[in-house]
């Protein structure tokens, strides 16, 4: 039987005025919060370690544990900052969550910065979604307004100020570190770990970050319970999660399912591939990730089964080509990307994105040499594992599981420009560049 | 045009939000951006002012990041995404179209001043592939002939709507938008069929989903 779908953070987005306190009110938010303000703060960590959620931004790190290692007692200033910088080519999931479904994010804000003893946080929006923006502090201000965030929240003693900060297009501030640099007001670059953020984060003091989808993820946990959460998805990857996926698809769109469901259960949700059309290639989680094919398609789309297949789960907002696309071409759009973005800071990453976009463009072009190939493997060696961030490991990422599956492509594009190959207009979702 | 005594309070207002002034140094930059439709020295010397920090550290930030820009903008931002996905749907017929229409460039105000080009980065709406953002509110799923006729519009003085999103008000006032978030636009519609594809299929299907 097919994996059924499991609407939580997504459930009552046909409500129109869900983005409203009331709206969400009516559906049961923040009765979370009452629950949570009575009860002690370890026991929430407690829980949402339990509960094993995994950070939903893409490294799928475990929650809890990053919460318990803010130092307590310590008596500096404890941070909360969301991560709502969402930029990874593929992922679409974390703006959907802020403009449908603010206040889920808005509450696990609360419950969060309770639990680690933060009575300051932020959330960090980039600053090409002002729809998103407004959204998030629309909710922010009427949850202020009804005494959720403010100083003796509900009578417990509790302070926390929430402050919705927008970024300005860079796509290295969804590091965390760089993230906390331009939070600082600095140009976003990342620091050197350690020490890590949960020790000297924002302002040198001990900060959780977190993903937008996590932290939506915790007023459900703290109001349904460890038990609930855990009946979904599977021991190693437990819970549900915002799977977006996009591309040659008949229904592309939001589909919010277990952790473990297939790549093809959840093509079917959205209607199968367009007619005529079969995979070529997809990713499971934006662009940093290595490509797979077809025959992946029944791998269970869980944080353990995707590093087996050499890949990874990242963002869980599958990317679907089909083959009227080039692997040359998609490939050196994304590592043109990486160079743009590429802060600067580290050299391999800085230079070795030049490089390599410089090199793969020749294939695209068709002028591409056979030796080449080679070189390209050397050049993402040289910036895997050798600058501070992932940013550079990201770039390293494509070509290699490009070449490892489609190297005859590759190869022909030593003759044959990635367009004479695979005509453009055949991979437009419309029919032909006058289409209306 | 020099930045008002206004803008400068309001920047004092942008750094009162945070435990440390200089964490407001993006949104001021915004706000100064929607005063003056580019980054002037103007700009750049008021924050270094109101932060007590150097021109040269405030012009550091303001050249890393993307959306702050050293040429007048003009009445609206165009944005057209050509990252990978977009882009080999459509987008670069798009852009072609876009450019076309124009006589613009990318990163550049077109020679009517009427708009300013920019072939963005992935804008978190692959699914909504390809995707136009006209002064960063989403057009999405556009073809080349529909984005030329949301530029025509645009010239017309016609008003048009974001497709998540508000009525299109004009570059600076986004940038106002992003240093002081709370616009009243918030009621806008912003979800969709593609946000409700899942959903929906859950409902028909009688799936318990996260209540079972």
């Amino acid at each position: 039987m097919a994996t059924p779908l499991t609407p939580v953070i997504t459930e009552h987005w046909d409500r129109p005025d869900l983005y409203t306190l009331d709206g969400y009110r009516a559906v049961g938010g923040y009765r979370a919060l009452e629950k949570a303000l009575r009860t002690d703060p370890d026991d929430i960590i407690a829980q949402v370690k339990d509960s094993g959620l995994r950070g939903r931004g893409g490294a799928g790190f475990p929650t809890g544990m990053k919460w318990s290692f803010v130092p307590q007692g310590d008596g500096k200033p404890h941070y909360l900052v969301v991560n709502a910088d969402e930029s990874e080519p593929g992922a679409c999931k974390d703006i959907p969550i802020m403009m449908a479904n603010p206040h889920a994010l808005v509450e696990g804000v609360i419950i969060t910065s309770f639990a680690i003893r933060a009575n300051h946080a932020f959330i960090y929006i980039r600053g090409e979604v002002p729809n998103a923006i407004r959204k998030v502090e629309f909710a922010v201000k009427q949850a202020k307004e009804a005494g959720l965030i403010g100083t003796n929240i509900m009578g417990t003693g509790f302070d926390l100020e929430v402050v919705v900060h927008s970024g300005a297009g860079a796509y290295i501030c969804g590091e965390e570190t760089a993230l906390l640099d331009s939070l600082e007001g600095y140009r976003g670059q990342p620091r050197l770990k350690p020490p890590f953020p949960a020790v000297a984060g924002l302002y040198a003091s001990p900060t959780v970050i977190n993903n937008v989808e996590t932290i939506a993820n915790i007023p459900y946990i703290v109001d349904r319970g460890v038990e609930w959460f855990r009946g979904f998805g599977t021991e190693k990857s437990p819970g549900f999660k915002v799977f977006a996926v996009s591309g040659h698809v008949k229904r592309p769109g939001i589909y919010e399912a277990p952790l473990g469901i297939t790549m093809r259960e959840l093509l079917d949700y959205a209607g199968g591939m367009r007619d005529g059309s079969q995979v070529k290639f997809w990713l499971p989680g934006g662009s940093s990730v290595p490509l797979l094919t077809a025959e992946h398609l029944d791998l269970p789309l869980t944080y353990e089964a995707m590093a087996e297949a050499g890949t990874m789960l990242g963002t869980g907002t599958p990317m679907v080509f089909d083959q009227t696309v080039s692997v040359v071409k998609a490939v050196t759009r994304w590592l043109e990307f990486y160079k743009h973005e590429s802060c600067g800071k580290c050299t391999p990453c800085r230079e070795g994105t030049y490089w390599i976009t410089g090199v793969l463009e020749k294939f695209e072009h068709g002028h591409g040499q056979q030796s080449e190939m080679d070189t390209l493997v050397d050049l993402c060696g040289q910036i895997s594992g050798r600058s501070f961030c992932a940013l550079g490991d990201a770039a390293a990422t494509p070509y290699p599981s490009a070449l490892k599956y489609f190297r005859e492509e590759f190869e022909a594009a030593t003759h044959t420009s990635a367009d004479e190959q695979f005509d453009p207009v055949a991979s437009y979702v419309f029919a032909g560049v006058g289409a209306r | 045009m020099p930045i008002s005594d206004t803008t400068r309070e309001q920047m004092r207002e942008i750094a009162a939000r945070y435990p440390s002034a200089r964490s407001a140094l993006l949104p001021m930059l915004h706000l100064a951006q929607s005063d003056e439709d580019e980054i002037t020295t103007d700009g750049i010397n008021a924050c270094a002012e109101v932060l007590g920090i150097t021109a040269a550290e405030v012009t550091a930030v303001a050249t890393f990041y993307t959306m702050y820009k050293r040429e007048k903008v003009g009445k609206h931002h165009i944005g057209v995404c050509i990252n990978t996905m977009c882009g080999l749907l459509g987008g670069d017929a798009v852009w072609d179209a876009v450019v076309e229409a124009t006589g613009g460039s990318h990163n550049a105000p077109t020679p009517d001043g009427e708009f300013f080009l920019e072939r963005i980065e992935c804008q978190a709406a692959c699914t909504h592939a390809p995707v136009m953002t006209v002064d960063w509110e989403f057009m999405d799923d556009v073809t080349p002939g529909s984005a030329v006729e949301v530029l025509d519009k645009l010239r017309r003085g016609e008003q048009i709507e974001s497709t998540r999103g508000p009525v299109i008000r004009d570059f600076e006032a986004t940038e106002h938008t992003l240093a002081f978030p709370d616009d009243g636009l918030a009621d806008a519609p912003s979800v969709d069929d593609k946000m409700l594809a899942g959903l929906r299929i859950a409902k028909e299907q009688g799936m318990q989903g996260g209540n079972a």
